[in-house]
């Protein structure tokens, strides 16, 4: 066997370092697959998603014309609502075409219907309840946009292309000439859509008008019902169990249970709520109320943990002192403790919160799955939900919803961006090391 | 004293009797009033009500504490106590009401409350006396709420047990335990004569869940090394959150993922051209999300575990000239072995309990195949399709879901457990 001197390593020393330097390059690769999947992840969401922020629109006067909605001119309210919206989706149509002769562009060999085609159903829809409010319109040319159909739309999002048009029954590549030739004319134009955020779901076959605004106001009241439901119950038995609680049986069990509450998969709470809201104490189905109080339950061992943190985390001088110049037990933790103690308590709920606006299996239990067409007024009307939202959309058959689907989700990281980077700014800002 | 007590209680009795005349009239303004907003004015008048009923009492307690030497406690205390006293009336009065099932009509219902919270309010202005105990009377009622509070956990449990085995039960009237148990076939009919074996869903949870930890053990580990041996302070202050961003984005997101993105890839790359089917939904693309979501279960709490293994064990094997990535394997792993089982298992629960990136990316068809690349689906898709839509609870098609719930609780119940325990032994082993 060679000599091995410090200057030349033998086999085995080389052979060892190697292995070092391997082991070392595995972690390394390790935390970079990590990382990786995470950029691959919202890079996947974001490009997915960011089409559904814009939407292509026309824009042209319709004459609201009396022959087609009140034909016999007596402006009576039962006669006009008599009136469907494919009355409305004509007269749209009808104004398009003039519109297209007076700016003298070339149609093609497309036929009315297939013009009438290019409009979004829902804008018929928008029409109607404008003149349905206002019948003084009747009879005279308004300035209107609608919006174009889910595969125009498609067509300035790379959805649909010209090969595509052409196996579709829904259009054809003429429409899509036009679309560009409108497009050059300023009829067609391709703006921000405000609509996505506001504006409530829509059927099966227009996914162009479907918007997140019941579900924006949905997830809205169930985290308002959260954070009055949790944050005094989680604060309260966080204080008992933290300040009070004798060290005994039942305490231990209390916080057996807390820990073993936290662990158990979400969709189990949604059948608890099913069964005990919905079925045994008979709450309705999809209502906010409901998703709130089954969020709660789930979140708040969630929430005790970080809150008995929190509290574990002010100093026992604190209590001393108050306890020695004569306050209660109660006092001290109430004056003392636990203003000492909120920050840390409210970084814990926010990042809560933020877990209970992301969970949608149990939800999906409750119904809030439903197709929700009118805003809620209240805690017990029905509504849908941000993350289910995003669910029902996937189901759909029209790809456009996916695209729909995954502008949610940008939506919703959007919203749980900004409440955590809230509960760090509180840490950073509040954080005292005693 | 006894005046006093008589006083109100009489006021009462006479503003009952003008009430009737005003309820006529104010059932015609509540028929005007939306729900919501009806229970808002509720909510309003009581706060309304306590405040006041608090500043009575605080103000009567103020008023005698200038007359006599030495009050017990401070006016506050008093106040609170009349607060107390109002709530409870109050609320006894509409519970009594909800469980008689409103015998007096909701108006009524409400001057009834009403009139109980004003004798409760007027009981507790009796009480005030400069040796009543009002802040020991307050705090014990805070002292209980906090424990009521506390229990709300147990409560929690104990409800989902309660819902899980009742339905259960009933589900087992309905149809035979034994072929829920021992049945390979899983096939609901909602006309009847359906099959309801659990193999196919366990086989394919399982089957998902070991794909996940394929992928979530060997990268949450190596990860959990490098950040607890090798990485400088300032690379393990980044790169630790930055991996738990993975356990904070909702499972909505990955479900998402997997269906536009990983799901597609799978099948046109690696399904079809292996000829392997031609499914985007697949035990492969949800186990691959699945893994990816729990790197971070693996990698935080194992970091934490290695952490923990104390100094001198590495001091002691590098002292003897072994290299770091040896200290490592020989040394660090082994003795942090305990823990990072225990650190995995939670992992298991967690992907066995997942739901939502099965329901998207799994599939709904129940199969016994080894195929990874075929649609199997999970205990926790079929709750999901059982018991969405209209439900009624009277089908064993329906119900059967309840037995799933029940399996899918014992199963990742046991799991933390067994997880704890071991966690916690190996904790106390080196303290």
């Amino acid at each position: 066997m060679k000599a091995s001197s410090l200057l030349t390593q033998d086999p085995r020393t080389k052979k060892r370092n190697s292995a070092e330097k391997r082991f070392r390059g595995l972690g390394l690769t390790a935390i970079v697959i990590a990382l990786a999947m995470l950029v691959w992840l919202l890079i996947s969401i974001v490009t997915a998603g960011s089409p559904a922020f814009r939407q292509a629109f026309l824009t042209f006067p319709v004459l609201v014309d009396q022959t087609i909605v009140d034909k016999a001119g007596t402006r009576d309210p039962a006669l006009l609502s008599a009136v469907t919206t494919l009355g409305y989706g004509k007269l749209l149509a009808n104004s398009l075409r003039a519109e297209i002769a007076a700016k003298g562009i070339d149609l093609g060999d497309l036929k009315p219907k297939e013009i009438a085609q290019m409009i979004s159903e829902e804008s018929a829809a928008t029409l109607r309840d404008l003149v349905l409010a206002d019948p003084s319109l009747i009879g005279t040319t308004i300035p209107f946009t609608a919006l174009a159909s889910g595969r125009i739309d498609g067509f300035y999002k790379g959805r649909v292309t010209m090969e595509t048009a052409a196996l579709d029954k829904n259009t054809s590549p003429a429409q899509l000439i036009l679309a560009d030739r409108l497009l050059d004319a300023d009829i067609l134009s391709v703006k921000f859509n405000t609509g996505f955020v506001t504006m409530p779901d829509a059927s099966d076959k227009r996914p162009e008008a479907a918007g997140l605004g019941i579900a924006v106001v949905g997830s809205f009241m169930m985290m308002l019902v959260v954070l009055l439901l949790s944050l005094p119950i989680g604060v309260a038995a966080s204080i008992y169990l933290e300040e009070f609680a004798p060290k005994n049986r039942w305490t231990d069990l209390i916080e057996v249970n807390i820990a073993n509450l936290a662990a158990v998969p979400s969709i189990v709470y949604g059948i608890l709520g099913l069964a005990i809201f919905i079925n045994f104490a008979g709450l309705p189905q999809s209502a906010p109320i409901v998703g709130g109080m089954v969020l709660t339950l789930m979140t708040l061992p969630r929430i005790i943990i970080p809150t008995r943190a929190a509290l574990k985390a002010v100093p026992p001088s604190i209590r001393d002192a108050a306890l020695g110049v004569g306050a209660s037990k109660l006092q001290t933790v109430f004056h003392h403790v636990l203003p000492l103690a909120m920050p840390g308590i409210l970084t814990g709920m926010i990042i809560g919160l933020a877990q209970a606006l992301g969970e949608s299996a149990p939800l999906l239990l409750i119904g809030m799955v439903a197709f929700v067409r009118d805003f809620p007024g209240g805690l017990f009307d029905p509504a849908t939900a941000l993350p289910v939202q995003v669910y029902s959309w996937t189901t759909r058959g029209d790809p456009g919803f996916v695209e729909r689907a995954s502008g949610a989700i940008i939506v919703l990281l959007i919203f749980l961006v900004v409440m955590n980077a809230t509960a760090i700014y509180l840490r950073r800002k509040f954080e005292r090391r005693w | 004293m006894a005046i006093k007590f008589i006083l109100p209680t009489t006021l009462v009795t006479l503003l009952l009797s003008q009430g009737a005349a005003f309820a006529q009239e104010a059932a015609v303004a509540e028929a005007a009033l939306s729900p919501t907003l009806q229970r808002l004015l509720f909510l309003a008048a009581a706060l309304v009500f306590l405040s006041i009923a608090f500043v009575m009492g605080r103000n009567r307690a103020t008023a005698m504490r200038n007359t006599v030497a030495m009050m017990h406690s401070l006016p506050g205390f008093h106040g609170a106590v009349a607060v107390q006293w109002g709530a409870l009336g109050a609320f006894a009065g509409v519970i009594a009401h909800a469980i008689t099932g409103y015998p007096m009509g909701m108006l009524g219902a409400v001057i009834f409350a009403v009139a109980l919270a004003l004798m409760g309010v007027a009981y507790a202005l009796t009480t005030i006396k400069p040796d009543f105990r009002a802040r020991t009377f307050t705090e014990r009622s805070v002292m209980a709420f906090l424990i009521l509070c506390s229990l709300v956990a147990v409560l929690t449990t104990v409800g989902i047990v309660a819902s899980l085995v009742f339905e259960t039960a009933h589900f087992f009237q309905l149809y035979p335990a034994s072929e829920f148990f021992f049945s390979t076939v899983w096939n609901p009919k909602f006309g009847g004569g359906s099959s309801l074996g659990i193999w196919p869903l366990i086989w394919g949870t399982l089957y998902v869940s070991a794909i996940a930890l394929i992928v979530a053990v060997p990268i949450g580990l190596m990860s959990a090394v490098y950040l607890a041996e090798y990485a400088s302070p300032r690379v393990r202050s980044w790169a630790k959150p930055a991996i738990e961003i993975l356990a904070g984005i909702p499972t909505i997101v990955y479900g998402l993922f997997a269906l536009i993105t990983v799901g597609p890839l799978l099948r046109d790359y690696f399904a079809q051209p292996m000829g392997l089917g031609d499914s985007s939904s697949s035990v492969m693309t949800a186990g691959l999300v699945m893994g990816i979501m729990v790197i971070p279960f693996v990698s935080s709490l194992s970091d934490d575990i290695i952490n923990a293994v104390p100094q001198s064990l590495r001091d002691g094997s590098l002292g003897l000239g072994a290299t770091p990535s040896e200290t490592v394997r020989k040394v660090v792993l082994p003795a942090a072995l305990p823990g990072i089982v225990g650190a995995v298992l939670l992992a298991a629960s967690r992907a066995i309990g997942e739901t939502m990136i099965v329901v998207m990316g799994a599939g709904a068809a129940a199969k016994l195949s080894l195929n990874p690349f075929e649609a199997m689906t999970t205990v926790t898709v079929k709750i999901v399709s059982q018991l969405t839509g209209d439900t009624e609870f009277a089908s064993p098609e329906t119900l059967v879901a309840f037995a799933l719930g029940l399996t899918l609780f014992t199963l990742t119940l046991g799991l933390n457990i067994v997880a704890l325990v071991i966690v916690r032994k190996y904790r106390e082993q080196y303290e």
